[in-house]
């Protein structure tokens, strides 16, 4: 996994409410059993006027040429929400996102993107309706940065660097860039252990081996 | 003092704590499927890892595999036969146990895991799905993860997961009849939002609960990923302990005795204290329908869509205007002004055997059929629930209504570029997401409860049943 300690690039608003991951990646998009191979599915349903035919829509923000190399992208309450699928996360990455900024994300898309080194950061909708204001003005001069050390987002330097909160575990798997299962190997024998205590009273739990 | 049944449950598979508000969890059972856990269990090979506890993990082909009759490993999805055979290979290789397409046990991963009794009370259940909060309908303490999650826990039989919040949502008074589970988690998510379960594991308690059968509160439990709750659990009764008894994988003789006996214990203790309390009365509550894109845009069944300029503020406005647009149609109309294209029975939600019976008896009380023009599926969630339907003649009942009646599976709940419905089409839906493009380009699905659905289907139009 990726380290995220700071980056700096442009950000893409995309306020919608309840981006669900269908959206993000739908299902058709995700055609091999593999990680890869996912960022033309990006946002598909939005972005193309024909998905068969990959035409775009101009209108729809990624699109348009001040956004297309954006790294960091400005959503609406409750983004992920929907389908499990890590691929909403596989798929953001490979398109060159490594932070998303929002007023809240949904549990299970916050936990895949920690895994793969994609910060989420909560912030109050009305700091996320400044910054989209301030980016929107020039998005490729106006870039933002994020700094996981001191957990701010600097950007408009007339205005006071922004403060975010994030948990600790979380804040450090990304700053070293943890392989979760590696952290948890090394607690073997606390897991044997458990399994031994927990047997005598849940002996049903146990499958034999058969 | 006094505990939450989800902190016992938590507490109960703890290994250890990790930090203040993280711990390292033991998982009891992973369910994969070929969509999502063929990657998990690819990444793990890759890794050069095993499985840890193999007879503690399952895999089912439900997703991408067909559900039309004489189905094999190449699919209307194209490349599909590449996850199907990919599953396949990789779960003979770790040696889990793996319900292939051709399997008598076969079907959506959340229907057949509480039927094997592979979910039970108690158990700690994680499975690369957002729907497998289903399973809280039994008690046990199951959420959908991601692949790298799944890749985790089938390593390390464990997994670190940040503690939720608890809320308790009580229901007050009865349902009334014509009412199901699908229109109270309807009616829940409508009234607590898309957002309102975020960062809560919820417990689901009243009156109306006790009196639910085991299978209408795993279609209660199954929308808690609406509410993108962490998920729902309803503590078990004996309903559930007879529901359980018997089945594949739960234990027998004096270990059931033992599991029994531990199983009647979990519940809240009184006078435990929830983060958060929502109260929803029930006692008239009417059928719900959506009318947007979103399961938070439902109402009840004859009301009218909401104008756009009656939502409470800038952005609702925006969405709504969205909502509208996709789904074509307008605020202050009725649900009932729209012909309906297509009807479909089936899903994690609403597939199971009741769920059947309940289409299946308006059928055979009002003789009516599927109207004309309207395309009429409806999917068993299981090779059982199949069975099961067959020996009652449901599925005699369906064909001759005009329905078709198909192998067990996912099937059209999701599109994943095989078949559907096709653009602009308006579906009545028993399954659990209407977002855009959920059931294909440009469907427009309205979620609804399979009464609903089977009246719609031979209206022609969007209707409750109001003949019970
Ligand atoms: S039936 Fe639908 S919601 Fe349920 S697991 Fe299958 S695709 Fe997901």
């Amino acid at each position: 996994m990726t380290p995220f300690t700071q980056h700096a690039g442009v950000a893409m608003p995309l306020r919608r409410g309840n981006i669900d991951t269908d959206t993000i990646i739908p299902s058709r998009e995700m055609r091999t059993v593999s990680r890869s191979g996912l960022a033309a599915g990006l946002f598909a349903p939005w972005r193309y006027s024909d998905p068969d035919a990959r035409s775009e829509n101009p209108d729809f923000v990624f699109n348009q040429p001040a956004y297309r190399d954006a790294s960091i992208l400005l959503a609406g309450e409750n983004f992920g929400c929907g389908s499990s699928r890590e691929h909403a996360v596989w798929a953001l990455l490979e398109s060159g996102f490594r932070a998303i900024v929002a007023p809240s994300f949904a549990t299970i898309f916050h936990n895949n993107a920690q895994r793969n080194g994609l910060l989420t950061v909560e912030l109050a909708d009305s700091a996320i309706d400044a910054l989209t204001q301030w980016v929107s003005a020039d998005p490729q001069c106006n870039t933002v940065r994020i700094d996981l050390d001191i957990c701010t987002i600097a950007y408009d330097p007339h205005q006071a660097v922004l403060s975010f909160s994030i948990d600790a575990t979380t804040r450090n798997m990304l700053l070293n860039g943890l392989d979760e299962i590696g952290l948890t190997e090394q607690s073997m024998d606390r897991i044997a252990a458990f399994e031994e205590r927990d047997q005598p009273t849940r002996p049903w739990v146990y499958l034999e081996e058969r | 003092m006094a505990t939450t049944l989800f902190d016992k449950l938590w507490h109960e598979h703890e290994v250890m704590a990790l930090s203040e508000r993280e711990s390292l969890l033991y998982i009891d059972r992973i369910f994969l499927h070929e969509r999502t856990g063929s990657v998990a269990l690819n990444s793990l090979l890759e890794n050069n890892r095993v499985v840890r506890r193999r007879r503690h993990a399952f895999c089912t082909m439900d997703h991408i595999v067909d559900t039309l009759p004489g189905r094999s490993d190449d699919t209307l999805m194209p490349s599909g036969r590449e996850f199907i055979v990919a599953t396949r290979s990789a779960a003979h290789e770790t040696g889990i146990q793996l319900f292939d397409i051709a399997d008598k046990d076969q079907g959506i991963v959340h229907v057949i895991s509480p039927e094997l009794g592979i979910a039970l009370p108690g158990l700690s259940l994680i499975c690369p799905d957002s729907h497998t909060c289903t399973l809280g309908g039994l008690g046990a303490l199951a959420w959908g993860v991601g692949s790298t999650e799944a890749e985790h826990a089938l390593a390390t039989s464990t997994l670190r997961v940040i503690k939720p919040r608890n809320m308790r949502v009580n229901f007050t008074g009865a349902l009334g009849s014509g009412v199901t589970a699908k229109d109270l988690i309807l009616y829940t998510i409508r009234s607590l939002s898309a957002a309102g379960g975020a960062g809560y594991a919820i417990e689901f308690v009243g009156p109306a609960i006790d009196a639910l059968p085991v299978e209408s509160r795993l279609t209660l439990c199954n929308m808690a990923t609406e509410l993108s709750a962490f998920t729902a659990l309803i503590a078990p009764d004996q309903k559930v302990l007879d529901f359980c008894r018997g089945r594949r994988f739960a234990p027998e003789g004096s270990v059931w005795d033992q599991a029994a006996a531990h199983w009647q214990a979990l519940r809240s203790d009184e006078g435990a204290c929830f983060d958060a309390v929502r109260q929803i009365d029930t006692g008239s509550l009417k059928p719900q329908l959506s009318w947007g894109t979103s399961p938070q845009h439902c109402i009840d069944w004859d009301d009218s869509v909401p104008a756009v300029s009656d939502a409470p503020d800038e952005k609702s406005a925006m969405a709504w205007q969205r909502a509208q647009d996709y789904m074509g149609v307008t605020g202050g109309s009725q649900l009932s002004d729209y012909r309906l294209d297509a009807a479909f029975i089936g899903s994690c939600t609403n597939s199971r055997l009741s769920d059947l019976q309940l289409a299946a008896s308006y059928l055979r009380r009002t003789g009516h059929r599927v109207a004309k023009g309207v395309k009429a599926l409806c999917v068993p969630g299981s090779g059982q629930v199949k069975r099961a339907a067959e020996a009652e003649g449901l599925d005699d009942i369906f064909r001759s209504a005009g329905f078709e009646w198909r192998e067990p599976g996912c099937s059209m709940c999701f599109f994943a570029g095989g078949e559907s419905f096709g653009q602009g089409v308006r579906v009545a839906s028993t399954t659990n997401r209407n977002f855009e493009g959920r059931q294909g380009l440009g469907v427009r699905t309205h979620i609804a409860s399979p009464l609903t659905v089977v009246a719609s289907a031979c209206a022609g139009y969007l209707v409750a049943d109001t003949s019970v």
